[in-house]
């Protein structure tokens, strides 16, 4: 047994593509899983445009000053704040996937919030702008901003409803209110309950027991106008400050068309790249290869046969899935022609892509391993959205996706099944991408006559 | 198929121009040298063996002469157009029939008559009755044959042949050497590479002896036995292997 265990592991250590394999990739998924669960961010980065004067964060309600960046501050503790100086400068952060999404506070934000407050006009609003890539993480972001804008709201509505508390306490026990630089001496349901109770009988005009209930007359007219004043600020307290979401990027992907899209891309890859990869290695495998290529037919040419075959057959696959799907999903038939051209052309990347692998590879089960191995992770980078690792790894996720077919093969197809986004770029993307993969392939052949 | 003749031992058309013909041939891996300046020549009709230890630089040559690998140095002239190849192993699709096999080749080869073809050389490599049987269920020596079938779709005027008999028993050697020896009575030059010299012996006109990529001799079996003297007495084995330890092999 000992005999085989060392033989084993010279032969591994002869299989350096196969060991490098073995190690390099549970490492590098493990480290992927990894990152993106401690490093997504417990804060999500916001861009923050604050327009409100500094001399305007305090409002006065019901005759206190409550000062509104305090009361805010829940927001900003739920938040990692990214101070822009200009709406673009946020679109712009927001468009590069720099920051999840982007709040912009008006100008007139406590105006407006010392007004509704006192029963004066409608909430004020913020902007909250974010990049819907897919429906998915529209969600995501609706849900987390809102969330956090709702934390605000809540620590304001709590000032409110002491405020509110306030008045009622007035109402009930009397007491001096001061209200646009005028003082009052308000009754009190109490005190007028009292006097009322003192009355009695008949009272005589021009006694005191006249004059008393002239008191309580104005006691009742002050009591509705309170009452009325305290239902505005109820009524704030509700939502004291309304947010407006903008897209600025994406967005108009339903979720049923995303869902299909997804399932297409990636039944597209497996089948391409399997099916490229083992179809060339095959070649070598049954020592065909040499005499194919010896002057029979090209070495590029036999890559493009394969990347043709492969591309094919999961275009025809693609296109079934997609007429399949469209009996649960909603889908655009009248885009077919699009449809044809996101799925061939990321057929095609992903055959270039399976022919580099197999050529690589060299045996149909090596590079059967290997494309699935590797196909696993390129999909999973491909639907990071932007915003839900950290900055810093969402750039080298990007980056990742950006070398492999799949990212550009979902774009096409989100646009080309939705009537969201261009499908121009994508495909260009994948045309360049297929043209890059042909030739690393086209280079790896040379290993393909060495022993 | 030709009737075998025991043992050939006058070269081939010797009166006729060489088919093949390449001078001072070089190839280098990295630091090794696998041929050193190495000759060699065809005529019509004539079966030249190349023998030699392993590592001698047989495979080398013949992938040179084949097309398959470029040499460093040297040239490689009077190649035909069409020159046959038949690797050491079996090159086909498995999973293709025989006669699916045949027909692939002979349109990638470019011929004019596929079918002819075909039938041509189902008839000649005695495979007709398994033309639609699966190139994966073919025993060891019909595989080589189908193997050399399709070197030949083209007719090519010279046959290279890397260890053709490696894999097969007695009897499907001798019938190998039947078929080639016919192919060689109908004008095809044959080059064969082999590790058993009593083949080379046998078949070969003419015999070349590579040694750590060194032609070490070019000639007929009886000229080797001859520079060897009387250690070379016994048999050409004897002689093959004293004449490699006279050069320091």
């Amino acid at each position: 047994m000992r005999w085989l265990l060392l033989k084993d592991l010279r032969i591994l250590s002869r299989s350096p593509l196969l060991v490098a394999m073995l190690v390099i990739y549970p490492i590098v998924i493990a480290a992927l899983v990894g990152f993106a669960v401690t490093s997504g961010p417990d804060k999500p980065r916001v861009a923050v445009l604050n327009e409100v004067p500094a001399s305007a964060t305090q409002i006065s309600l019901g005759g206190e000053s409550v000062n509104v960046s305090k009361e805010a501050k829940p927001l900003f503790d739920a938040i990692h704040p990214v101070y822009v100086h200009s709406r673009q400068e946020a679109i712009d952060k927001v468009k590069s996937g720099d920051v999840l999404g982007a709040l912009i506070l008006p100008p007139d934000l406590t105006r407006r919030l010392e007004a509704a407050t006192a029963g004066g006009g409608q909430p004020p609003s913020v902007e909250v702008l974010f990049n819907a890539e897919d429906p998915a993480k529209l969600r995501f972001v609706e849900n987390t901003i809102k969330a956090r804008v709702q934390d605000a709201n809540s620590a304001l509505a709590k000032k409110f409803t002491q405020v509110a508390a306030s008045y009622i306490h007035l109402l009930a026990t009397g007491g001096r209110f001061s209200f646009f630089g005028q003082t009052f001496d308000v009754l009190g349901l109490q005190r007028a309950e009292q006097i009322l109770h003192g009355l009695g009988g008949k009272v005589p005009k021009g006694s005191a027991a006249s004059m008393q209930l002239a008191q309580v007359t104005q006691f009742a007219h002050l009591a509705r106008q309170n009452l009325g004043l305290a239902n505005s600020v109820l009524d704030a307290v509700g939502t004291p400050i309304r947010v407006d979401t903008t897209i600025v990027k994406g967005g108009k992907t339903p979720l049923g068309s995303f869902a299909a899209a997804i399932a297409a891309t990636v039944t597209l890859m497996f089948v391409t790249v399997l099916l490229a990869a083992g179809a060339l290695a095959l070649e070598r495998e049954q020592n065909a290869f040499l005499r194919v290529v010896r002057g029979l037919v090209s070495r590029t040419g036999l890559l493009a046969e394969k990347v043709a075959l492969a591309a094919l057959c999961s275009l025809v696959v693609g296109l079934l899935l997609l007429a399949g799907l469209s009996v649960f999903v909603t889908l655009p038939w009248s885009r077919f022609a699009l449809w044809v051209a996101a799925l061939g052309l990321g057929a095609l990347g992903f055959g270039a892509l399976g022919v580099a692998m197999g050529a690589l590879a060299r045996e149909v089960r090596a590079a059967s391993l290997m494309a699935f191995m590797a196909s696993l992770p390129i999909a999973v980078l491909g639907l990071v959205p932007s915003g839900a690792v950290s900055s810093w790894l969402y750039d080298v996720v990007r980056g990742v996706s950006a070398a492999f077919p799949f990212k550009p093969t979902l774009d096409a197809l989100k646009s080309a099944l939705s009537h969201s986004g261009g499908v121009a770029g994508p495909l260009l993307h994948l045309a360049i991408l297929t043209a890059v993969f042909t030739l690393l392939a086209r280079l790896a052949l040379r290993r393909f006559a060495v022993d | 198929m030709a009737q075998p003749s025991a043992t050939v031992s006058e070269p081939g058309r010797s009166d006729a121009a060489p088919v093949l013909e390449a001078r001072d041939l070089v190839k280098r891996f990295g630091d090794r040298v696998a041929l050193r300046n190495v000759s060699i020549s065809a005529r019509p009709g004539e079966l030249v063996a190349v023998i030699g230890p392993n590592g001698a630089g047989k495979t080398t040559l013949l992938s040179i002469l084949a097309g398959i690998q470029r040499p460093d140095g040297g040239e490689v002239g009077h190649v035909p157009a069409r020159i046959g190849w038949v690797p050491q192993q079996p090159s086909f699709y498995s999973k293709l029939t025989v006669a699916e096999n045949l027909r692939l080749f002979a349109r990638l080869e470019g011929c004019a008559d596929v079918a002819g073809a075909v039938d041509r050389m189902l008839d000649q490599t005695g495979l007709h009755d398994r033309a639609d049987s699966l190139a994966s269920t073919l025993s060891g020596g019909n595989r080589q044959r189908l193997n050399i079938a399709i070197g030949l779709l083209a007719e090519p005027p010279v046959l290279l042949l890397d260890e053709p008999s490696a894999a097969l028993d007695p009897r499907q050697r001798e019938r190998l050497w039947d078929f080639i020896f016919g192919l060689s009575a109908g004008g095809t030059a044959v080059v064969y590479s082999t590790h058993n010299v009593q083949e080379a012996d046998r078949y070969g006109h003419n015999v070349i002896v590579l040694a750590d990529g060194e032609r070490l001799f070019a000639g007929s079996p009886r000229e080797l036995e001859r520079a060897v003297g009387e250690a070379g007495a016994r048999d050409f084995e004897a002689a093959f292997v004293e004449f490699l330890r006279q050069r320091g092999h």
